[in-house]
């Protein structure tokens, strides 16, 4: 399927019919499972109505990582069978990653602040989030920092390669790091064992945040593509101009044999 | 072998003529460090708590610092192209340019880094796993950061950009190095820290040169 | 200066390359035997140092591919890069150090073990300056540097990128003396350049004639 994808103009044609269906799909799963969970699902008896949080908290942890996932998957599939689509599919996902990270990193703070007073708490998650969302800046940072965007592409997909290697290390020192410093009062933002009424709604959140991100996925894949054909004809207009001004004058040959 | 060795001397050669370049990783160093008795007040007793993540945060900030001079010059110069064409893989080269940068970066930090844990009263008892930790946590902070000067070649910030790109890879060797340290000073013993810290650098020896190599070849493309 | 193997020719075929999102040239054959000349001419931007980086295999061919010897350069380019010397734009030269040094060093990379250095500043009059730092030479001594590293540290095919730029008369006789004698030893030489050399019995390559189509924009 990736390979029957992989020409542009079929790319179009098949994301152009699947958007607003993809579209609808998932705003309707993102409506239910935000009434399941803001309006169905029981308060915790120790968090109150603030527990809530977590349903978009949690999920959009679970996005944030396997977005870089897909990220450094098309990364790969770009670099090692130069799939034409594959660099466009990681540098339009990059952004929206990012974003995930950021709504966990604020619902993390506004989660935080009723139960600890503060608005950010060092805990393991929220920090390796954090850090996830550096390493999202640097990709994309990256990518931007070259005039010419292939080799920016090219760049960013291998440094997307090394972040994911990388990535578990740097989970690891940051979790071994916590327990080093964090004392014997467990100041995670999980709380206790989830129950099994909440992890419904948590799973139907996390679904309507992949159908968004798909969505998402392909309005900025189909973005990149329109921007690289009007790139395209803008050179080509401007060759086809200079073509035909040198062929009315006559082209200079260098003057020695 | 001949190759190898030639570039790191080349570089060894360079550096110490152009003595400035270490003698600013150095003075970056000690500037560092004396930055934060001033940020949050001299009592000894908060500096001694402090100190192992003073001196680590200054260390890694001087190898960032440094990290433009591994491949800028080459690719400004045209040396990349030659070291390309040499008798030995890519990936050698930058065994060899990362060898040479440790020589004239990380070497010098571990050396000194003694006189600044007097600056922020570290106690003595933590002083051996201060510099062991930074004598093996140094080599993948050069091996890491070269992936990320040889990514940035031809960028339009360069400096920025990897300092950006590789400060979250060097947050593993900052945390087990500081561990290390605080570890020595509960008595749990720095060993497991240390250890770490060796696993760092020697599983960066065979495969930070396998992504350096591959961004070098984007950059003379 | 030892003779080259005689049979060997280095051969392109149909080569093409892209750079960012261009096509600058496609469809080039070129072939290179021994004692051959090759010089590329055309406008600015038609591909004259493309296609010598690609000869070098500093670029990757967008299309074609290189042979040595009737292998592709892909199967063994380790042993494809040690019979070639690339001089480009830049001189590669370190202000810091000595010529003698750089020459050294260079002929160290090629795992050379008794580089001809004496030899190579003498071909090209720079042993007055030879322990001087490099940050003390005109852009023209800095150019016969990085011309004499082709003496030092012997290789049987030249990919020279705008030699002559910065050279004055001497400088440019000195050259052509070089890869004359070059030539008559077997070796092969590919030059890019604007002004005329003195090359009897080149083959021209006019880039210009292999500029891509305009509507081939490569995405």
């Amino acid at each position: 399927m990736l390979s029957h994808l992989a020409n542009p103009a079929r790319f179009m044609r098949i994301s152009g019919v699947a958007l607003p269906w993809l579209g609808g799909v998932s705003l309707v799963v993102l409506v239910l499972g935000l009434f399941w969970s803001l309006i169905l699902a029981p308060p915790d008896y120790q968090q109150g109505e603030s527990v809530r949080i977590m349903f978009i908290h949690v999920p959009s942890a679970w996005m944030a990582l396997s977005v870089y996932l897909f990220v450094a998957v098309a990364s790969a599939v770009a670099l090692i069978w130069r799939h034409p689509l594959a660099e466009i599919a990681a540098q339009s996902a990059a952004p929206i990653g990012a974003a995930f990270t950021f709504v966990c990193l604020a619902t993390g703070s506004l989660w935080g602040r009723p139960m600890w007073g503060t608005w950010w708490v060092w805990d393991a998650r929220l920090t390796s989030v954090l850090v996830l969302f550096f390493l999202y800046l640097g990709y994309i940072a990256l990518v931007n920092a070259f005039d010419d965007a292939s080799r920016g592409g090219r760049a960013g997909s291998l440094l997307a390669l090394v972040g994911i290697v990388n990535l578990p290390i740097i989970k690891f020192s940051v979790d071994w790091w916590n327990t080093l410093h964090q004392p014997a009062s467990v100041l995670r933002l999980g709380g206790p064992a989830i129950d099994v009424t909440m992890l419904a709604p948590l799973l139907v959140m996390a679904l309507g945040f992949t159908l968004l991100f798909g969505w998402l996925l392909l309005v900025r894949m189909r973005t990149a593509l329109n921007e690289r054909r009007l790139r395209a004809l803008r050179i080509y207009g401007e060759a086809a101009a200079g073509n035909a001004s040198e062929a009315s004058s006559g082209a200079a040959r260098p003057a020695w044999r | 072998m001949r190759a190898f060795l030639g570039l790191i001397r080349q570089d060894l050669r360079l550096g110490i003529r152009q003595g400035g370049d270490i003698g600013l990783v150095l003075g970056f160093f000690v500037l560092a460090v004396i930055l934060f008795p001033f940020g949050i007040g001299p009592e000894p007793e908060l500096l001694r708590r402090v100190a192992a993540g003073i001196v680590w945060v200054a260390a890694l900030l001087a190898a960032v610092l440094s990290l433009d001079r591994l491949f800028a010059t080459d690719y400004a110069d045209g040396g990349l192209d030659l070291i390309a064409l040499s008798a030995m893989p890519l990936e050698l080269a930058v065994l060899a340019k990362a060898a040479a940068h440790w020589l004239t970066t990380g070497l010098p930090l571990v050396i000194v880094s003694p006189l600044l844990a007097i600056l922020v009263d570290l106690d003595p008892a933590a002083l051996p796993s201060l510099v062991v930790g930074l004598l093996l946590g140094t080599p993948a902070m050069s091996l890491v950061g070269a992936i990320a000067a040889a990514l940035s070649l031809g960028a339009r910030r360069p400096g920025v950009l990897t300092t950006l790109v590789v400060l979250p890879l060097y947050l593993p060797p900052l945390i087990f190095g500081t561990g290390a340290v605080e570890a020595s000073l509960a008595a749990e013993g720095a060993r497991a820290h240390l250890l770490l810290l060796a696993a760092l650098s020697v599983a960066a020896v065979p495969l930070a040169p396998l992504a350096a190599a591959a961004a070098l070849r984007q950059a003379l493309d | 200066m030892p003779p080259f193997p005689e049979t060997i020719e280095l051969i392109g075929e149909n080569l093409a390359c892209r750079r960012g999102e261009r096509l600058v040239f496609a469809g080039i054959d070129c072939r290179i035997g021994t004692g051959d000349a090759l010089v590329l001419i055309g406008p600015n931007g038609s591909g004259k140092s493309s296609l010598l980086r690609l000869l070098a295999t500093l670029l990757a061919p967008a299309a074609g591919r290189l042979l040595w010897g009737g292998t592709p350069v892909e199967d063994d380019p380790a042993g494809y890069r040690a019979t070639i010397h690339y001089v480009g734009h830049l001189d590669g030269v370190k202000p810091a150090l000595s010529p003698r040094e750089m020459l050294g060093f260079w002929a160290a990379w090629r795992g050379v073990s008794h580089p001809a250095v004496d030899a190579a500043l003498t071909a090209f009059g720079i042993e007055p300056i030879a322990d001087c730092p490099c940050r003390w030479l005109s852009a023209g001594q800095r150019r016969r540097l990085a011309l004499a590293r082709l003496i030092a540290a012997p290789a049987p095919v030249w990919l020279l990128d705008e030699p002559g730029a910065a050279l004055d008369d001497d400088g440019e006789a000195r050259l052509v003396a070089a890869i004359a004698s070059h030539r008559a030893a077997g070796g092969r030489v590919a030059v890019a350049t604007h002004q005329p050399l003195a090359l009897p019995g080149a083959t021209t390559l006019a880039l210009d004639r292999f500029a891509a189509p305009p509507d081939a924009i490569a995405i």
